[in-house]
């Protein structure tokens, strides 16, 4: 505070200093008048951006530690700039020119007018370059204007409606105070009795820019983003998302600690860096407009969720906040400190903690908020840390949740059904066991669905194409358990810990080369969150180092290429396809499948969100079994996706999104798995037929056949 | 909220024993915490909530290995967020096999709690169901089964809600100390959470453990499944054989006594036992 006060005496001298010299004036009388006060003003920024700074720090080290590789992290921060951030941003092509034109243009005249005015380097090189950025910097702040005069709801208000003018006021100012650095001062225009009044208003414009762009950065205006965004993007918990990467396994909690925390109970509780995170939103609302819980209307919306989490660690209510609400729950009444619980421990008469618990279990994690977040922010991490708590300390998994992870604990799959009868389904279909065989070349996974009437269709189909393809494949039949993906989303990571560590100790007894699964979410639990908990000797960090975990579409395709499957031509009318987000965003197989579907001799009529940009079926994260009501169904949204595609079929790779689309009734469009319709359209591979040929020309040739 | 609150503090909390036994899983006979216990200290928890300063002792009389610790701990792992210092259970620590009512009323007797709750049966072992009978026959104290839902605890006296069959309830007023048990008409038992589980401790207390010498002569088998008798229903209408799915057997014969003196009563019921060839 006191850094504070003495700044801003500073600048009040310098105002008087101003007014001293401001006689009815002449042209040098005004210019030595800039030339003292603007070093005056950048510095007093400057500094009292750093006190900014220093505050804004010690409130992210408020957060639990966590290990990153700072120098490396700074390192590599332009290049995370440059290239991942602006790969997401470039999605909406505008806003990345004009973020490009704004902060390319801010941050090169923020350095010159340092030098030019700050420490008095007149040299008209610099201030020609000077002119230069802030001109950038001025036509794309007037593009920033643009989109905030008719801004869609996904926006935040508030204080960013304001940043247009401030980017304006920065480099008007600017560019007007370096003019005579170039020697380019119109003459009128400081000549007479109004100069000194000119004099000033400049010197107000640049305040008033000097104080958004380098004060408000740091004391919490909408330049924060740049600020805690660089900071962020260097110190990500997440490093492997860059570049490229993917990295979408939830973090393990260590249990063998027991003074750690299970899970988040209070902001403090979140590690520095995923504070900091929360810190770089700005509140584009990009997470918002992709959200299927908000636009189901259930209480939850991820950009108001990141921001309560900012609330939470600098203390106070979330009354500023200037964005869409949680569906149904008015902004103001939710209030937080870096120490006090995030949700209520018990039903609070008056006022609220920070969030309610029913905004927590909308989410799906389907992941397409976090692909969708410019600043690479990670919603569900905090929400699943936010879970842990609830269920792990609380003991308050809502509605079907507790009874899902009793049966979980004592009867490895969440229905509660007799482990022993996990193969009741392939009674007739004598399939060999792992036990018996020990050795393989293909382990097939089965998943809960096994318990499942209708996926038990799809399970069959599967077999019958393995068999077709002539697959050296077993099942571990009665020894497999359910992965623990629904326990680990439910916030039961000891539960999960415990299914993992004895499926792993089940499959080190055999040997195969790859384990195939129709369910995405045993897939990317088996291949991205195992390999936390192998052993020495099992195949290092990498669970897919040891085991190669594929997915039945991609290992379809694979068989297909190499022409150990025929198919006939399709018949069916048109087909769609729905990207499970657990294929798709946690494991970037959009390929495959589509590629199986080809070979099918299908043309897929896509949907408008497919792909990375797929829409949830509303079945991850143990959303159905916590079922928190909205205003409209999830699925029901999906189906009506499928519908506006003008498909008549709909092609799924997932037990749950069959589930769930199948659920929703009068639907337009049949559902069937990419393994039945594969089973459909086997035939007879012709006599003499060489196994082992490629058969990516064939393929071509069924389309063609097709389009006829 | 004042007077709320003062009315709270004329009624001083009591101490209250809960019974809790190792369970099993019906389908996969693993360890856990028993159904029934577990509702039983739902309802100790419940009125703790309304009761403030009650203290509710978690009491287990038996073997402890690591299948037990887990189901023992889940107990513990229902104390989430009320605040009522159930951190520990007290283990009556006896070896497998051993006679559980002797060391139960021992300590009962020595702790004198106002109220103890119960299951119905246990999940293992015998589950005849006859402990909270033979501990209220021991110490001397009412019992009531199936109960429902506690109501008010006012001057030592407790107001209960018990269980009849077919959805109907019966309000008793019974003087403290008291045995209740409860059955499925209780409230189902809270989620039991990681945290305060793994927290938990066990205070052993000093046990003297007799073998249960009737056990051991008996020869254990997993039950079979009895085959249900058919029922024919001979229905005319819809609704004759909605009446008949959703009834139960009428009992045959018997008589209703009201207003009767406890010896009258005692009398018929000791005359039907004898006919009944129960008593000889
Ligand atoms: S969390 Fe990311 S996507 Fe959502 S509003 Fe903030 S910056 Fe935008
Ligand atoms: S993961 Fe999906 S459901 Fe959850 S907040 Fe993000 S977009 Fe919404």
């Amino acid at each position: 505070m006191d850094g504070k006060c003495s700044a801003q005496g500073w600048v009040y001298s310098a105002l008087a200093e101003v007014c001293r010299r401001s006689s009815p004036a002449a042209k040098d009388e005004v210019s030595t008048m800039l030339e003292t006060l603007l070093p005056i003003l950048i510095f007093t920024a400057l500094a009292l951006a750093v006190i900014g700074a220093v505050r804004r720090i010690r409130l992210w080290r408020q957060g639990r530690p966590s290990r990153v590789n700072l120098l490396q992290g700074l390192m590599a921060l332009p290049r995370r700039y440059l290239v991942d951030l602006h790969h997401v941003v470039g999605r909406d092509k505008m806003i990345s020119n004009t973020h490009v034109a704004t902060a390319g243009g801010f941050v090169a005249a923020a350095v010159l007018m340092i030098l030019v005015h700050g420490l008095g380097i007149a040299n008209p090189l610099l201030g020609g370059l000077l002119l230069l950025a802030s001109t950038s910097m001025f036509v794309g702040s007037l593009f920033v204007a643009r989109r905030r005069l008719n801004p869609p709801a996904r926006l935040s208000k508030g204080p960013w409606m304001r940043l247009p003018k401030s980017l304006m006021a920065f480099s008007i100012g600017v560019f007007l105070i370096t003019l005579p650095t170039v020697g380019l001062l119109p003459d009128g225009l400081v000549e007479g009795s109004g100069s000194w009044l000119l004099a000033l208003v400049l010197a107000g414009v640049v305040v008033w820019g000097l104080g958004e762009m380098f004060f408000g950065m740091t004391w919490g205006g909408p330049m924060k983003h740049a600020f805690a965004g660089a900071l962020h993007l260097a110190f990500h918990r997440r490093a492997e998302r860059f570049g490229g990467g993917r990295s979408t396994g939830l973090k393990a909690l260590n249990l063998e600690d027991e003074a750690a925390p299970l899970g988040v109970e209070k902001p403090t509780d979140f590690t520095w860096n995923q504070l900091l995170g929360f810190d770089a939103c700005v509140q584009c609302g990009r997470c918002e407009a992709v959200c299927p819980a908000f636009a189901a209307g259930q209480p939850l919306n991820p950009k108001k969720l990141i921001q309560d989490m900012v609330v939470g660690f600098a203390g106070g209510s979330d009354a500023g906040y200037a964005g869409s609400p949680y569906p149904g729950k008015p902004v103001g009444e939710h209030q937080g400190a870096p120490h006090a619980p995030i949700l209520a421990p018990v039903v609070m008469k008056e006022g609220k903690a920070l969030v309610d618990a029913e905004t927590l279990w909308s989410c799906t994690t389907c992941r397409a908020c976090v692909e969708e977040c410019p600043m690479m922010i990670e919603h569900v991490d905090a929400i699943v840390d936010m879970r842990r708590h609830l269920t792990l300390e609380r003991g308050k998994t809502p509605n079907k949740g507790a009874e899902v992870l009793d049966n979980l604990i004592a009867t490895d799959n969440p229905g509660g059904f007799d482990p022993g009868s996990r193969l009741n389904w392939a009674a007739d279909l004598n399939l060999p066991l792992m036990a018996d065989l020990k050795q393989v070349d293909v382990l097939l996974w089965l998943g809960d669905g096994a318990f499942d009437m209708r996926n038990q269709r799809t399970l069959r189909a599967l077999v019958k194409v393995l068999r077709a393809a002539e697959v050296d494949f077993a099942v571990l039949g009665a020894e497999e358990r359910d992965s623990g993906d629904v326990a680990r989303r439910l916030g039961d990571e000891a539960t999960f810990q415990s299914l993992a560590k004895r499926n792993i100790a089940t499959l080190a007894k055999y040997r195969f080369q790859q384990i195939v699964t129709c369910d995405p979410h045993s897939f990317h639990v088996l291949g991205n969150e195992y390999g936390d908990f192998l052993q020495e000797g099992q195949g290092g960090s990498d669970f897919n180092a040891s085991y190669e975990v594929r997915h039945h579409s991609t290992f379809i395709a694979e068989l297909y290429d190499a022409g150990r499957l025929t198919f006939a031509p399709w018949k069916g009318g048109s087909v769609t396809y729905h990207d499970p987000c657990y294929l798709g965003r946690y494991n970037g197989e959009y390929e495959a499948p589509r590629r199986v579907l080809k070979a099918l001799g299908i043309q897929v009529a896509e949907m408008e969100r497919s792909g990375l940009r797929s829409r949830c079926c509303g079945g991850g994260g143990g959303a159905p079994i916590t079922d928190i009501p909205g205003e409209r169904r999830i699925p029901d949204m999906r189906m009506n996706d499928v519908k506006e595609s003008g498909a008549e079929l709909v092609a799924v790779g997932c037990p749950q999104c069959t589930a769930m689309l199948e659920g929703v009734v009068d639907a337009s469009a049949e559902v069937r798995d990419i393994a039945e319709l594969v089973a459909d359209a086997l035939v007879e591979r012709p006599a003499g037929d060489v196994s082992g040929v490629s058969r990516r020309t064939t393929a071509v040739t069924t389309a063609e056949e097709v389009t006829l | 909220m004042r007077p709320e609150q003062q009315q709270k503090q004329q009624k001083p909390g009591i101490d209250v024993a809960v019974l809790v036994s190792i369970g099993r899983h019906p389908t996969t006979g693993r360890a856990r915490r028993a159904e029934q216990d577990a509702r039983g200290l739902e309802l100790a928890l419940a009125m703790e909530a309304e009761l403030p300063g009650s203290r509710i002792d978690v009491l287990h009389a038996g073997s402890q290995d690591v299948d037990s610790e887990a189901a023992l701990r889940s107990y513990l792992g229902m104390a989430t967020g009320v605040g009522m210092g159930l951190e520990s259970m007290t283990l009556l620590e006896q070896p497998e096999g051993s006679d559980a009512i002797l060391p139960l009323v021992e300590h009962l007797a020595a702790t004198s709690p106002q109220l103890v709750i119960t299951g119905a049966r246990a999940e293992r072992g015998e589950g005849s169901g006859l402990l909270p009978y033979a501990l209220a026959e021991h110490l001397g104290w009412p019992l009531v089964n199936s109960l429902a839902s506690i109501e008010t605890v006012e001057n030592g006296v407790i107001t209960l809600l018990q269980a009849l069959p077919r959805g109907q309830r019966r309000r008793l007023k019974v003087r403290l100390p008291a045995i209740i048990s409860v059955d499925e008409a209780a409230p189902a038992a809270r989620q039991s959470a990681f945290g305060p589980a793994r927290r938990a401790t066990f205070l052993v207390a000093p046990t003297t453990s007799e073998a249960d010498s009737e056990l051991a002569q008996w020869h254990l088998s997993p039950a079979r499944k009895r085959p249900k008798r058919l029922k024919i229903i001979k229905a005319a209408s819809a609704r004759d054989r909605f009446k008949a799915a959703a009834s139960k057997a009428e009992g045959k014969g018997g008589q209703v006594l009201t207003d009767v003196t406890p010896e009258q009563g005692a009398e018929a019921i000791y005359k039907l036992l004898k006919e009944e060839g129960v008593l000889r």
